[in-house]
């Protein structure tokens, strides 16, 4: 099996695996990283979102040959103690239900304040209209992003 | 090992039950009392520890404790009065308050709820309480399974007494250690107060103290004006580990040594396994075993990506099952065929005599399909059988029923059996099944090695086990002034009940939750008929979400809307009318109209829809705003709920459920159905089964009534009404009613 190298959270992290081998399930069964969540291993619920390079990707979709050298940053590594702001957003909206979704959809939108730091609602919905929730959380989900969007205009 | 003394204590009591040591509990005294059989345990190093079991025989048909049937209605999963109802709490030495919950968290929010409730009588401080799953053992906790809505509304009243024997305990402590009377001392946050001394010593303090006492002969309740817990907006108690990746649903449990199996099961309904060359699967890197098992043939690798790969190789030949021409067409065709062979369920008045006096009558054929309940996290369980043991970690919705399918298997009594309940990434019924559990015994039992068995997405979806599809012939009429005076309803959909083999719950041959909310229309129509038909099909049913109320909520609502309008009748002053006896009905029903702003204008292409329905205990009304887009798929801008579940708990749990409910039932509302071609189920993936997503999330406005009355459901009573208040807006738009589900695309112009 070859070998790769990959910063998984800020650590570098070596590993041998198929080439083939999604990065959901180096991140799941080889680095035991089980907070990033299998759903339905098609790119279509988004369960499995991380971030590459600081993009959200699939991971259930990404061969780890392609991510050989890159920088990996799940849920776990979202911050050390549920300090980012969307993780205390989601906490203040009182989001999850079931919660296998939530940290897929946490990643999004940690992506999307990345990259669109005040987004209105119709950019939250085209955005987050690729991670799907089976309990229906969308309406807190939607507050959550606008609160944690609003905390960080405060620190500007 | 038990000692056990009856005596006659009144009325009140029935019986006193005194335990002696239970392993290494300590001291366990136990009374049962009518309202049940309170335990007290502890002792050096444990605290305290009280529990409660009520027997399904003494039900919880207290006054505030019961199923909550309404009055005139029949709510057929109510047979789960029958069901028992354990509390538990414990103390421990270092005044950690911990709430062990035998019912399983999968969104609903149960592991805060119930917490609640023992926290409302045990005077503690909300942040004290940790609350988790317990480890199932029927010896202690009682049967457990969790569904029909049941959780609260049987908890709620042993809930708050467990928490109001083990506060009696602590005082009771207090008092002896201070050498004064218990009704000198007092609880307040975690705390036994004396305030003639300003004495205090906390919970942790008292709790091995408490644990060697009797258990109180009476435990009084806090009335509902005093409550001070109960009604909170608090947040869940499984938030923060919800947020961070830390929480542990099934498929994140790690046993060492563990490996990881998929189950290829055959193609076909009725399917079976013809020879297997694994040679090549076995090739694969990681792939250790292929074993062949009731369910069909397993690649067991080290991790799932080698399962994958093997799966991939392995090399099947399937027997073919025998219904090779079954399509969704002929499913139709054979529920509809069947529809004349129904037995009455109901019969009011003389509807044939009705419908052919009146002027203006109307005919209608209602098709539903089959659903899945595509739980995000795929059906999965983990299980170590070694030893003469067998554990598993499991996202069950019914530890009970794990254990029994273990013990099946593996021939091992109860208590070799231990059942671990994980998170469950949500359950809506599918969960309540064990096949999943039954393939990991299996594999683990053969191997001898743990087995953690994963159903991919398409497995999860092809397994089996759907919501009936099923048909509705339907006539009505109307008199000369447009009031509905025939309601004619033949039903025809296999029954759920038969096939689990719950035929006691049965009654004249009728499976209550085929024909619930229809046996027990709520209307004033003065000749009603109701009869259904069951028949047996190849494709397996089970419990989903709201059971019979799922369908039968949208064909009443819709065939109403359909009489209101051949009498020219506004829908919701025509419900009004006709729900005249019915003051929760009208209630909830005058209250969504108001907050939805039933008869205001709207925006040009946007129409209202309403729905009402009785289920589980609750009454929930829905008034939808929806438009039509240029494509033909319709889109809900606004949802107003409006539910009566009598008491409430967890306000922002009961929203969240409600909001929850919707989504659910719009999701299958719009796009829900489960294909079967060539014999085989065809719906794979989340393309094949689409869910709503958030861009077409409509609002949700959900208000909350909750007066007192017998406390109701919440998991499921959200979901009947959006189908038939998003439909009944549609029909309002086009002029056309939808009397097939899914909706699909719709033309915009009548």
């Amino acid at each position: 099996m070859p070998a790769y190298t990959l910063v998984v959270n800020g650590a570098p992290r070596e590993l041998e695996a198929d080439a083939d081998t999604p990065l959901l399930w180096v991140l799941r069964d080889v680095l035991g990283l089980t907070g990033t969540k299998y759903g339905c291993g098609a790119g279509l619920c988004r369960a499995c979102t991380v971030h590459l390079d600081g993009e959200a990707i699939f991971s259930c979709q990404l061969p780890i040959a392609a991510v050989e050298g890159r920088n990996v940053t799940t849920i776990e590594g979202l911050s050390p103690d549920r300090s980012h702001p969307l993780q205390q957003a989601w906490i203040e909206e009182d989001v999850p239900q079931c919660g296998y979704c939530q940290p897929g959809q946490i990643m999004s939108a940690a992506a999307l304040l990345e990259r669109t730091p005040r987004p209105s609602d119709d950019e939250i919905d085209a955005w987050m209209a690729a991670n799907l929730c089976r309990c229906g959380t969308y309406n807190r989900i939607r507050s959550a992003i606008r609160r944690a969007a609003a905390e960080g205009r405060r620190d500007d | 090992m038990t000692e056990t003394k009856l005596t006659r204590r009144g009325d009140e009591e029935i019986a006193d039950a005194r335990l002696t040591r239970r392993g290494d509990d300590g001291i366990a005294d136990a009374r049962l009392t009518r309202r049940g059989f309170l335990e007290v345990s502890g002792g050096i190093g444990l605290g305290l520890a009280v529990s409660l079991l009520v027997p399904a025989c003494a039900g919880s048909s207290g006054p505030n404790g019961g199923p909550g049937r309404l009055a005139g209605g029949a709510s057929a999963l109510d047979g789960a009065a029958g069901h028992e109802v354990n509390a538990y709490v414990r103390v421990g030495p270092d005044g950690q308050i911990t709430i062990a919950v035998p019912k399983s968290e999968m969104g609903q929010g149960v592991l805060t709820s119930l917490a609640m409730l023992v926290a409302e009588e045990l005077e503690v401080d909300w942040s004290a309480i940790r609350s988790e799953h317990a480890l199932a053992d029927e010896s202690r906790y009682g049967r457990w399974s969790t569904g029909g809505s049941r959780s609260v509304r049987e908890g709620y009243e042993p809930y708050r007494r467990v928490g109001a024997a083990a506060r009696m305990l602590l005082v009771e402590a207090a008092s002896r250690r201070w050498g004064v009377s218990a009704g000198e001392c007092r609880a307040e946050k975690g705390e036994v107060v004396h305030d003639a001394t300003g004495r205090r010593l906390g919970y942790g303090e008292l709790a091995e103290q408490a644990g060697g006492l009797e258990p109180p002969t009476e435990v009084p309740l806090a009335p509902r004006s005093g409550f001070d817990v109960i009604g909170r907006e608090l947040k869940r108690l499984d938030t923060p580990a919800k947020v961070d990746g830390s929480a542990v649903f099934g498929l994140d449990v790690r046993v060492p040594g563990m490996l990881v199996a998929q189950v290829v099961r055959p193609p076909e309904l009725g399917g079976s396994v013809g020879s297997v060359d694994a040679s090549q699967a076995l090739a694969v890197s990681g792939v250790q075993h292929v074993v062949e098992i009731p369910n069909g043939v397993a690649v067991v690798a080290t991790h799932f990506w080698a399962a994958t790969k093997g799966r991939r190789k392995l090399a099947v030949e399937w027997r073919p099952g025998p219904h090779a021409a079954l399509d969704d067409e002929a499913i139709r065709e054979r529920i509809r065929a069947a529809v004349a062979a129904g037995r009455t369920v109901r019969d009011d008045g003389d509807c044939d005599a009705a419908f052919a006096a009146a002027g203006r009558t109307i005919e209608a054929v209602y098709d539903f399909p089959y659903l899945a309940h595509a739980t995000l996290e795929p059906m999965n369980c983990t299980a170590r059988v070694a030893d003469g043991e067998c554990e598993i970690w499991a996202p069950t919705q019914s530890p009970t029923a794990t254990s029994a399918a273990a013990a099946a298997i593996t021939g091992l009594p109860p208590e070799r059996i231990r059942v671990h309940t994980a998170m469950l990434g949500g359950g809506f019924g599918r969960r309540s099944a064990t096949d999943f559990v039954e393939d990991a015994v299996h594999l683990s039992m053969k191997l001898g090695v743990p087995v953690q068995v994963v159903y991919t997405r398409e497995d999860d979806m092809r397994a089996g086990l759907y919501r009936p599809a099923g048909t509705n012939v339907l006539r009505g009429a109307v008199d000369a002034d447009g009031w509905p005076v025939v309601w004619d309803h033949r039903i025809a959909s296999p029954s759920i009940m038969r096939e689990k083999g719950w035929t006691a719950m049965m009654k004249d041959g009728i499976d209550v939750a085929a024909v619930e909310g229809v046996a027990n229309l709520p209307y004033a129509i003065p000749n009603v008929f109701v009869s259904w038909a069951d028949l047996s099909l190849p494709v397996s049913v089970h419990w989903w979400r709201s059971v019979g109320s799922s369908q039968n909520g949208w064909v009443t609502e819709c065939f109403l809307d359909e009489l209101c309008a051949l009498g020219g009748k506004d829908p919701v002053e025509a419900r009004r009318r006709l729900l005249a006896d019915h003051p929760r009905h009208l209630r909830v029903l005058d209250r969504a109209a108001r907050e939805a702003g039933w008869g205001d204008p709207l925006p040009a292409g946007r129409a209202r829809g309403v729905a009402l329905h009785e289920c589980f205990g609750s009454l929930v009304a829905q008034i939808a705003e929806v438009s039509i887009d240029e494509d033909g798929e319709p889109r809900v801008h606004r949802v107003v709920c409006v539910v009566d579940c009598g008491e409430v708990v967890h306000p922002p749990g009961v929203r969240h459920q409600m909001e929850s409910g919707i989504t659910f039932g719009l999701s299958a509302a719009l796009h829900g159905a489960v294909s079967i071609e060539g014999g085989r189920i065809r719906t794979g993936n989340y393309d094949d089964y689409p869910i709503v997503r958030i861009d077409r999330m409509p609002r949700v406005e959900t208000h909350v009534i909750a007066e007192g009355d017998p406390i109701g459901g919440i998991g499921e009573p959200g979901t009947p009404p959006i189908a038939p208040a998003v439909c009944n807006a549609l029909a309002a738009l086009t002029g056309r009613p939808i009397r097939r589900l899914p909706i699909g695309r719709v033309a915009a112009q009548a």
